[in-house]
Parts: structure tokens; C-alpha cells; sequence
């Protein structure tokens, strides 16, 4: 779990349109493990997304280099994958086809076909989906589109999984019970996760370590705080728990008390 | 006791398009029935259904008809009645695919000869519409390169192409084509760029993580994703062909309604060319339909959400 899986080291990122530029992450120093669930919390505007892309190889980085297995990654690949904000399933695909677009792409040549079906409806299944694997993402709900970008994103055996805001746009059951699905997978599987989030809670119950982010522009790493909480978490047993009460105010006493969001010009 | 029940089945069977549940309500009630019932309240159905439809355009129809049988029946007029119509041109309104000598044939064989040079020329159109869609969509440099251009060519009329096409195929049936082809493509590229342009960028983000290579993110992300675009660009682009056909004709020569217009013009057959007008209007139509058919199921379930 201390071993160095993923490093960021150093990293500031700068956009520049025409002569204007504007440095949005500096001097990102972070370190994560292979099986750590991390999440990274700021206010909107503080870079977090950007950051999240940065690992992702979305975009490039201006300074400094993410790391992973000590090999520099400065492009996408599968290797990262992403669970998108907005789910961003092919909507012409059905929910197989879906799974199907990465497996394909990613088990060409090391998997039959007999054998990439059963690894699809498996990833499907992990995710309960299996039952709508012949409808379109018009037909589903907002939770399962969700479930089902997971499951796109699980399925291609990424050596770390990036959620970016995964449960942002839900209901609060769906998302509570979306959160208790991804525990559940993240304890059978033991992925390395880098979730981003807005929600405290959800950084508190998830996470082993939870990333907080001063405010933009230049914005980094204010303080990395342990979640020193057993497995498997149970959020109405924890609600009372001390330390989850104790995480949760320190989260919430570095966003609203010392890194105030401070938006007011826009 | 029978009478309601054969009346309630009349009206859930009225609409065409129910929803399944009302439809398989409907189908329960019918199995209860007598044959001969069933069979009787299906006609009774079908002719409203059709009747409706088809009634108002008919009386539509008819009325013109009347006012211009009325408006050029007076001796000396410039253009042929209906009736008249109807007495010089019979044969070509009856019997489409008659073969009476080489040149005397029925406009059926016309049409299809226009319909063959169509299809080059907009099935070329289409592909390499698409192609360059794709390109000048996808690349920022080639659309301020490219985009001038093609909103100045696409203004040309298509005649105005088929001097320099007959000087550089030297031949009227590939000149033909060409005039279709160059009337056609627009429409399709101006489309599929801006289908290309709107792809999402998360659709990008999704092909970049999963490594797509340019070929693989063509079939499989950009033209699934730009068809509603490009499918309205293949309509309107197949409309202008069928513009574009009949005129080139005229011109060229050969077997093509355009030329048959052509021709009876000279001969006076005034009445024939009427028919013609009409023949070309249905195909257009027709060439319309299946155009947004075809986009109708191709399209399904791609709305951008």
C-alpha cells in the first residue's frame, strides 16, 4: 500500500490563449499506492477536473510529470480510464455495445470472442447491468448510464480508475447507493481510484485519503488528510463514528474556514 | 349484446399508430369475435384510414384540375386542358414500360435511365461529401482553407458547370454525372462538417482513452454520431440532383426524361410534356422519401443527449 503506484511530481499547469495565460494547478506533489482510494475535493474552479485530465492524459502538463509504475505518461490510454462526469455513453450503441467499444479495442488479439462476451456481461454483472445490455442509454435511467460508464471504464483493466465527479449529477438515493456499489467493487477488485468530488461526505466514506485543493488560480494541494476508517464502511454505522465525525469537520473546517470560496467577480 | 362489442373493437382498431398496450387490448377483443365480423370492421377500418389520408389531396387534386380544365378549355389557348392531356398522351400516362422503336419508349425506361446517371453521380457525391466533410469538420486549418471555397463553388448553378465538364470528359454521359456529382456534394460536405464540428467532446475524450486509431474513430464514433447531419445533407443534396439531372439532359441528349422534355418540346407535344413534368415530380418525391427513410432508421435512437 506505501509503495509509489502513481506520482505526480511537480506538476503546474498553465493554459495560454493568445497572449493571456493563466495558470490554473502549481507545483502538485502527490504520491498514491496501489490500491488507494483517493479523493480530491475544492471548491468549483480550484483545477480539480484539470487535474483529474492531467493524470488522464487528456491534456498535457506544462510542468513537471505524472508518473505511473516510474514510466512518464504524457498521452491517454486504458491504462487511465475515465468515468466521465456526464456517463458519455455512444447513445446509437446499446449498453453490450458500449462495453463492448473498449473491450474490443483493448482485448484485440489477447482475448477470443467467446471469452471477451463473458468478460463484458462479467463487468456488467459487477455493476447489476447485465440486465439491460440490449438497451440504448436513452432507455435508462441517469444512475444506470452511470453504473454503465463504470462498468465501460472497469472493463479495461485500467491499472488506475479516474471518476471525475462520477455521481455528481444524480438523486441523493441513487447516488448513496451508487457510492455503496463502488465500495463493494473497489474491496473485491482493490482498483488504485482517483475520485474528484464536491461532496464531503462522499470524499469521508469512500476515500483512504482525501486531497484538498486551495483555491484557483494556481491552486494545489492545501493538505492530505488519512481516513483511518475500517472496511467495509457502513454509512449509517459510521455517522455517529468519531473519527468519520472528526474527518468530516476537517474537511469542512479547510473548505469554508480557511480556503472560503472566493468567487465573487464572476 | 354483439353491437357494443363490435363497436368498442371498431374504435380501439381506428388508430394506426396506438400504443401496445391499447393495440393488444384491441387484439384480445378481436380474437373474441366471429370471423366475418373481424374481417368487415378491418375494411371498415382500413377505408377511414385511407380516406383520410388520401381524401384531401385527392379533392385538392381535382380541384385543380377542374380550374385549369375550365381556365385553357377555350379554343386558342396556349396550353392543353386536362382532357386534352388525357387524349394525346394516354399511352405514356397508362403504360410506363412501353417499347415501341428506340426513341418511342414509355417514360418508365426514361426515368430509370435519369435515375441510373443519379445514382453515380450522387453516390459519389455522397462519399466523397462525407470524406471531405469529415476533413474540413475535423481540422481547424482545412475549414479556413477549404470553407471559402466551397461556400463560393456551391453557389455556381449546376449548368453553369457543364461546359467545362463536356470539355474535360469530352463526352456527354460522364459530363452528365459530373454535373450531378458537383450539384450534390455540397449540401453533404457543408452538413457533415457541421456534424463533425458538434461531436461532443466527451465522445473525443472517450476515443483518446481507449486509443481509437483515425479509421476506427471514423466508422465508429464520427459518422454514428454526425448521420442526423449528414443525412439532412444527403437530402437536400439528393433533391438538387434530381434539379440538376433533368436540366443536364436537356442539354446532353440520350435517353433521360430531361431530354424526352427537351425533344417533345421541339415536336410540340405539349400534352407530353406535362405528363413528364408530372413523372419527374413523383420520382423527386419519391427519391426525397426514401433519402429521409433510410436517415429515419439509420439514425434511430442517436439522439444527442
Amino acid at each position: 500500500m506505501n509503495t509509489t503506484y502513481l506520482k505526480l511530481d511537480h506538476i503546474g499547469k498553465t493554459f495560454t490563449r493568445g497572449a493571456q495565460s493563466t495558470e490554473v494547478l502549481r507545483d502538485i506533489r502527490l504520491t498514491i499506492g496501489e490500491g488507494e482510494f483517493v479523493s480530491i475535493i475544492g471548491h468549483s474552479g480550484c483545477g480539480k477536473s484539470t487535474l483529474l485530465n492531467l493524470v488522464a492524459g487528456l491534456i498535457p502538463v506544462s510542468q513537471g510529470a505524472v508518473l505511473l509504475e516510474e514510466r512518464e505518461v504524457n498521452e491517454p490510454g486504458p491504462d487511465r480510464a475515465v468515468v466521465f462526469q456526464n456517463h458519455s455513453l455512444l447513445p446509437w450503441l446499446t449498453v453490450y455495445e458500449n462495453v463492448n467499444l473498449a473491450v474490443s479495442k483493448v482485448f484485440a488479439g489477447r482475448k477470443t470472442k467467446a471469452e471477451r462476451r463473458d468478460w463484458i456481461m462479467e463487468n456488467l454483472n459487477l455493476v447489476q447491468m447485465a440486465h439491460a445490455r440490449d438497451k440504448r442509454p436513452a432507455e435508462i435511467s441517469g444512475g444506470m448510464k452511470q453504473r454503465v460508464g463504470i462498468a465501460r471504464a472497469l472493463a479495461m483493466e485500467p491499472k488506475i480508475l479516474l471518476l471525475d465527479e462520477p455521481f455528481g449529477a444524480l438523486d441523493a438515493l441513487t447516488r448513496a447507493h451508487l457510492q455503496d456499489q463502488m465500495m463493494e467493487i473497489h474491496s473485491r477488485l482493490g482498483n488504485t481510484v482517483i475520485m474528484i468530488t464536491h461532496d464531503v461526505d462522499e470524499a469521508v466514506l469512500l476515500s483512504d485519503r482525501i486531497v484538498m485543493m486551495t483555491n484557483g488560480p494556481a491552486a494545489t494541494i492545501g493538505e492530505v488528510l488519512d481516513v483511518p476508517l475500517a472496511r467495509p464502511r457502513d454509512r449509517i454505522a459510521l455517522a455517529a463514528d468519531r473519527t468519520y465525525v472528526h474527518c468530516r469537520e476537517a474537511v469542512l473546517k479547510f473548505l469554508y474556514e480557511r480556503h472560503r470560496f472566493v468567487e465573487a467577480a464572476e | 349484446m354483439t353491437l357494443p362489442a363490435i363497436k368498442d373493437d371498431r374504435v380501439a382498431r381506428l388508430p394506426v399508430k396506438t400504443r401496445p398496450q391499447a393495440r393488444e387490448q384491441a387484439q384480445e377483443k378481436v380474437i373474441a369475435l366471429e370471423p366475418e365480423v373481424r374481417r368487415r370492421t378491418d375494411f371498415r377500418a382500413l377505408s377511414i384510414a385511407i380516406s383520410r389520408t388520401v381524401a384531401p389531396p385527392l379533392i385538392v387534386v381535382l380541384l385543380i384540375l377542374t380550374v385549369w380544365q375550365v381556365a385553357f378549355s377555350a379554343p386558342g389557348s396556349s396550353l392543353p386542358p386536362p382532357s386534352e392531356v388525357w387524349a394525346q398522351s394516354r399511352d405514356l400516362i397508362i403504360d410506363p414500360f412501353f417499347v415501341n422503336g428506340s426513341q418511342d419508349i414509355g417514360l418508365g425506361w426514361r426515368v430509370l435511365v435519369s435515375l441510373e446517371r443519379v445514382a453515380y453521380g450522387f453516390g459519389l457525391a455522397a462519399v466523397a461529401g462525407v470524406l471531405l466533410g469529415a476533413l474540413v469538420g475535423q481540422s481547424v486549418w482545412m475549414m479556413r482553407g477549404l470553407d471559402p471555397v466551397f461556400q463560393v463553388l456551391r453557389t455556381v448553378p449546376p449548368l453553369a458547370w457543364l461546359p467545362i465538364s463536356l470539355a474535360a470528359f469530352m463526352d456527354s454521359r460522364p459530363s452528365a454525372i459530373f454535373v450531378i456529382f458537383i450539384t450534390a456534394i455540397w449540401p453533404v460536405i457543408i452538413n457533415t462538417a457541421a456534424g463533425v464540428r458538434n461531436i461532443p467532446q466527451d465522445y473525443h475524450n472517450v476515443a483518446r482513452v481507449l486509443r481509437l486509431n483515425q479509421i476506427e474513430f471514423f466508422f465508429k464514433i464520427m459518422v454514428p454520431a454526425a448521420a442526423p447531419y449528414i443525412f439532412s445533407g444527403l437530402r437536400i443534396g439528393v433533391g438538387l440532383s434530381w434539379l440538376a439531372i433533368v436540366a443536364a439532359e436537356m442539354l446532353t441528349g440520350g435517353v433521360g426524361i430531361g431530354f424526352f422534355i427537351w425533344d417533345a418540346w421541339n415536336s410540340s407535344r405539349l400534352t407530353d410534356i406535362i405528363v413528364a413534368l408530372v413523372y419527374i415530380g413523383l420520382v423527386g418525391f419519391v427519391l426525397d422519401r426514401m433519402v429521409g427513410f433510410l436517415g429515419h432508421v439509420v439514425t434511430r435512437g442517436a439522439t444527442v443527449s
